[in-house]
């Protein structure tokens, strides 16, 4: 019944309009609340130790960023700009917060896009291809070695091996094409490492389940068993690591920018903290928030076509394998 | 990034091996960290501009740094704060999560329900990156970077605890015991506290290694101790500048970190294989 | 000949021979029965006959025959041309043995998939159909679009069915192909089987259940401890079985009905009109029954009918929203059921493997459980030794942990437990369904002396027949959440008064049948 089914539809879309809003609102909520209680006076923080102002100019650049207001007052108007899509103006650069973050977006986006693409494609290779005890146990011992290193140190190895060295790749530079490489490299590894294990799991968990012995029992090879039925088990509990994938990603992003000397967020974040730029962390802080809130929505509606079981109850059953432990 | 892996053990002699290898690597570190003193060859703040970037010798067996300080005995004296700092944070985050998560588990409907929705948002995201956006907060310095990262590993003990509790309150044999008599809070004591301990340990190492990489990852930035203090992330920050002329410089500390949380993972991860084996 | 022939199937597994010597025939139309208790090798035989024995073991036969040809030494990719085209498998519970990620049309093509790729678009769906039809599967067109968790369980295992006939074996291996079914459902699939057989298939049916095999099989082949130890025709091997082993089994099923009289005592627990609901479901609808001691009242039905709601709203854990429950004279409710009273009523849960703490050995279990009844310290361990010497369990087993006790065992310690704080009701949720039938009649008979010894009243909830034949003096039967027949056993086997309690016994092979 197509009526039915189209009020479902923008039930759901609702449903999703609403977490997203109350994600967002909690997010900024959560920031303003915490830069107001954490002690000290924003100005003088942002002025530093050593300024010499007087109190008339504290108090001047107090009541041109609205500080001398009461809580509820800024709390309103902080949350009017946000609707706005205002996020307020840098401390530091006097420039607006959206342009400041949307302006170093881009290469990070490009960074971190290519390094999903790269370990999902390690990922999925190593998980079909390593079979057999001894190369499992190979392969869990790679991972676990390369989920151990801090990825900032495997980002200065390969540095120092591949640019230094051998010279291959350009040693910094946000230009160059092939300035990306290693970067992406570096931030692709542990994700792959991760990623890899959790399919490698999913495909032996759902190797040693009793339908996989109906098939077998079908006459089904080796390649029939994997393509169409035990990696579309292993996938559910990858797509459902997507959110945490993406925040391994973006944290990553901020060590290996700062590595391999790349324009990006990474910087940004990373003045902003050392400046105490409220208004750029609280945009970043937002901005994390964002991506959270869209991955998981797209999470929510891939999974259940996977796994048709938790079509009923999507929301309530997230299964989440999103603590690796 | 994380240490924490979802892997199992199976091959037996594999396991002894790796066991004791992780066993020795611990009793190193663990070595350094308390007596550095015992370890080190040199005093790690003592500079020596003349003996400066050198590679590893006889003398200074993991070279020396850009102001001639023996690396070796910098990553010696480094062991203490960074693991420290991991034993500290997940002790922390230990207490604090069981408490929580035990209580969530039995506390009305829109409590947990709340609680839960807000642990599940900080565990989407990886440790470091919470601890990176509490930093932010704070503001830098070592004594916010141990905050922040206590901060971000309390939501996976929350997590677990709650899980354990349920399941483990719900279990037949505690049913059982409440029907033969035994008071509901002794019952909770005897059967079900016991279940969540030992779930939250196993989960404990693991965890202190994810805590010395995020840790070890502020400090990188720049964001936790500062020079002269020998300290793994932040020796590795300084190495990076001379990557070109000196490279031992950023090579073994980052080397001694690796080890580190490699060798816990192993611990950890054979500990919960057996658990996992005992069915408890 | 073709169907399928072995001689001499031998199975080693690390720790010696598991499989010794099988030799079994099956000519198509027939269908060929493999019994034996738990570890007898009977499921290990029928994936040999399918090439897929588990890493690990090795296998030989002096000759194997599937649909006239020669199947010994077969490599992988020869057996895989065999698997799904001249023989198939069928296995135990089709929630976990289809692909539960995929649809079940999409698993019934298959096969035809994999040994005619030529069959495509409107005739691989028209093939589909076809085999849904052919084991009756109602509106197939739209079944085969669902997935396996949104189709009941017997329309589940006629989807697994479908699936491994869809390529046209010769040779269709069942193995325990029912046991996850409810007893009614049970029935019907077991006549579908039957009458895949007298289509032409050569069937080699594997199970546990005597009952079962009753119904299908025209042969009977015993194994014990990987030896055949009897052959036949089912009907002779059941009537007059030769070796012990057989005779063991085949008593375990046929249980005499107690015949002990009513006692004319008044009930030490009553039901009146009790009901409990679940949000909008109504788990137990206005039932009302009694209890004397020393005697049994059983709870009979199929899974949803509420009888597990029951026991629990008799043990007090629950709470009933109408009606009244008392126990001995005095209303019971979860709120008297503390202290000293909560003592008197005594659950023993249905899963052996969950009821003990695996943590803890079984004396310290034990000595709780005494200790909640008052035992004190000094006198514990005497007390523990006790009550295993009750349940016939060796005071050596109190140093041992669950994980090391079979599922008898195990039980017997749960007994133990609920004995230890000496209830006056025992509730009982069935708690011999996973176990064995030997271990079963054994467990039974012990139930049988305690209530003696101690004047215990059981509430026994079971969804098998014979087991309340074996146990009870009075039963009722429940069918979604209401009585629909009560009484004595002898009365209700007798003249049973609803339909459902007809087909329970007609399911059962007690009783006439209905169709």
């Amino acid at each position: 019944m197509p009526r039915s089914r189209s009020r479902a539809l923008v039930t759901r879309l609702g449903g999703i309009v609403a977490s997203v809003v109350l994600v967002l609102w909690g997010a900024a909520t959560l920031a303003f609340v915490a830069f107001r209680i954490i002690p000290g006076d924003p100005v003088d923080v942002m002025l530093g130790p050593q300024a010499q102002v007087s109190e008339a100019v504290k108090a001047g650049i107090r009541s041109e960023l609205g500080l001398d207001r009461p809580v509820w007052e800024q709390y309103a108007a902080f949350l009017g700009r946000l609707v706005r899509g205002d996020l307020g103006e840098s401390y530091q650069l006097r420039l607006p917060v959206t342009e400041v973050i949307g302006r170093q977006l881009g290469p990070t986006l490009q960074l971190s896009a290519l390094a999903l693409g790269i370990a999902i494609l390690l990922a999925v290779v190593t998980a079909l291809l390593v079979r057999g005890r001894r190369g499992r146990a190979v392969a869990a011992g790679v991972e676990l070695v390369v989920l151990s290193s801090p990825v900032f140190w495997t980002g200065l190895v390969l540095l120092s091996v591949f640019s230094f060295q051998l010279g291959w790749f350009p040693v910094s530079g946000g230009r160059d094409a092939a300035a990306i490489v290693l970067p992406a490299v570096t931030l692709a590894l542990p994700v792959a490492a991760l990623l890899s294990q959790v399919l490698r799991d999913g495909i032996e968990a759902a190797e040693r389940e009793p339908f996989l012995l109906t098939v077998r029992a079908r006459g089904a090879s080796r390649r029939r068993e994997t393509l169409h039925h035990t990696l579309r088990h292993a996938s559910v509990g990858g797509a459902t690591l997507a959110a945490y994938l993406v925040g391994s990603l973006l944290g990553g992003a901020v060590l290996v920018e700062t590595v391999f000397a790349r324009p990006g967020l990474g910087r940004v974040t990373l003045t902003a903290i050392t400046d105490r730029d409220l208004p750029v962390i609280t945009g970043v802080i937002l901005l994390s928030a964002l991506v959270f809130v869209v991955v998981n929505t797209i999470v929510d509606l891939v999974v259940p076509l996977l796994d048709p079981r938790l079509q009923s109850s999507a929301a309530a059953l997230r299964v989440r394998t999103g603590v690796p432990a | 990034m994380t240490a924490v892996v979802a892997g199992r053990h199976r091959t037996r002699p594999g396991a002894v091996v790796a066991l004791s290898l992780a066993g020795v690597v611990l009793a190193v570190i663990a070595l350094a960290a308390v007596a550095p003193g015992l370890l080190a060859t040199h005093d790690p703040l003592l500079t020596d501009v003349r003996a400066a970037l050198q590679p590893p010798s006889a003398a200074h067996w993991f070279g020396t740094d850009q102001s001639g300080r023996d690396v070796y005995s910098r990553v010696v004296f480094g062991a203490g704060r960074s693991v420290g700092i991991g034993l500290l944070a997940t002790g922390l985050a230990l207490v604090v999560g069981v408490v929580v998560g035990s209580l969530s588990a039995v506390a009305p409907r829109w409590a947990d329900a709340a609680a839960m929705r807000v642990v599940d948002v900080l565990l989407a995201f990886p440790e470091f990156l919470v601890a990176l956006l509490v930093v932010a907060v704070l503001g830098p310095g070592p004594a916010n970077i141990a905050v922040a990262v206590t901060i971000a590993a309390v939501p996976v003990y929350v997590r677990l605890a709650r899980a354990q509790t349920r399941s483990l309150a719900a279990a037949e044999h505690v049913e059982a015991a409440r029907i033969i008599g035994v008071p509901a809070v002794v019952v909770h004591g005897r059967h079900v506290l016991p279940g969540v301990l030992g779930a939250v340990s196993v989960l404990a190492t693991i965890g202190v290694g994810t805590s010395i990489l995020a840790a070890a990852g502020l400090s990188f930035l720049g964001l936790g101790p500062t020079e002269p203090t020998p300290e793994w992330g932040l020796m590795l920050s300084a190495g990076r500048n001379l990557l070109l002329q000196a490279p031992w410089v950023a090579v073994f500390p980052g080397l001694a970190i690796t080890a580190t949380v490699v060798s816990v993972s192993v611990v950890g991860r054979i500990l919960r294989a057996r658990s996992e084996e005992r069915g408890a | 000949m073709s169907g399928v022939r072995v001689r001499g199937l031998r199975i080693d597994g690390p720790e010696g021979a598991i499989v010794r010597g099988l030799d079994l025939d099956v000519a198509p139309g027939e269908c060929v029965a493999i019994v034996g208790e738990s570890g007898a090798g009977k499921s290990l035989s029928a994936r040999a006959l399918l090439g897929l024995v588990p890493e690990g073991l090795s296998w030989s036969t002096e000759a194997l025959e599937i649909d006239g040809a020669s199947a010994q030494s077969l490599t992988e990719r020869d057996w895989r041309r065999l698997r799904g085209r001249r023989i198939a498998l069928v296995s135990q519970d089709a929630l976990v043995s289809l692909d539960p990620l995929r649809r079940v049309g999409a698993e019934v093509a298959e096969p035809i998939r994999i040994h005619e790729p030529a069959v495509r678009g409107g005739a691989l769906v028209g093939r589909v159909h076809d085999s849904l039809r052919r084991v009756a599967l109602p509106e197939p067109e739209r079944r085969a679009r669902q997935y396996p968790h949104e189709l009941s369980g017997g329309l589940r295992q006629r989807a697994l069915i479908a699936s491994a006939l869809s390529a046209t074996p010769a040779v269709l291996v069942a193995d325990e192909p029912t046991t996850a079914l409810d007893a009614t459902v049970q029935a019907r699939v077991l006549a579908l089987l039957r009458r895949i057989a007298d289509d032409g298939v050569a069937v080699v049916f594997i199970s546990h259940d005597l009952g079962a095999v009753a119904r299908v099989a025209d042969r009977v082949v015993v194994m014990h401890e990987g030896r055949v130890v009897e052959t036949g025709v089912t009907a002779e091997v059941l009537a007059s079985p030769r070796d012990p082993v057989t005779r063991e089994l085949v008593a375990a099923v046929s249980h005499e009905p107690l015949g002990r009289a009513p006692r004319a005592d008044a009930p030490i627990f009553t039901a009146e009109g009790i009901t409990k609901r679940f949000g909008e479901r109504v788990a137990v609808d206005d039932v009302s029954f009694e209890v004397r001691r020393g005697r049994t009242l059983a709870v009979v039905g199929e899974s949803g009918s509420g009888k597990t709601t029951l026991a629990r709203l008799a043990v007090g854990v629950t709470r009933a929203d109408a009606g009244r429950l008392r126990f001995d004279e005095r209303d019971w409710t979860p709120g008297v059921a503390r202290g000293a009273d909560r003592r008197r009523v005594q659950l023993v849960q249905q899963n052996p493997w969950g009821a003990l703490d695996p943590r803890w050995s079984v004396g310290r279990t034990l000595a709780e459980a005494a200790a909640a009844g008052g035992v004190p310290r000094a006198a514990r361990r005497s007390a523990v030794a006790a009550l295993l010497d009750e349940v016939g369990l060796s005071p050596a087993f109190a140093r041992r942990r669950p994980a090391q006790l079979s599922g008898g065992q195990r039980q017997r310690v749960a007994i133990a437990r609920a004995l230890a704080v000496s209830p006056d009701l025992l509730v009982l949720d069935e708690p011999v369904s996973a176990l064995d039938a030997s271990v079963r009649a054994k467990i039974l008979e012990r139930l049988l002396d305690l209530q003696r010894e101690r004047d215990l009243a059981m509430i026994f909830v079971t969804h098998d027949l014979d087991v309340v034949a074996a146990i009870a003096d009075d039963v009722i039967v429940m069918k979604d959440g209401r009585v629909v027949d009560q009484g004595t056993v002898s009365c209700v086997f007798a003249a049973p008064r609803h339909p459902f309690t007809r087909e329970l016994l007609a399911a059962a092979g007690l009783g006439t049948p209905a169709e």
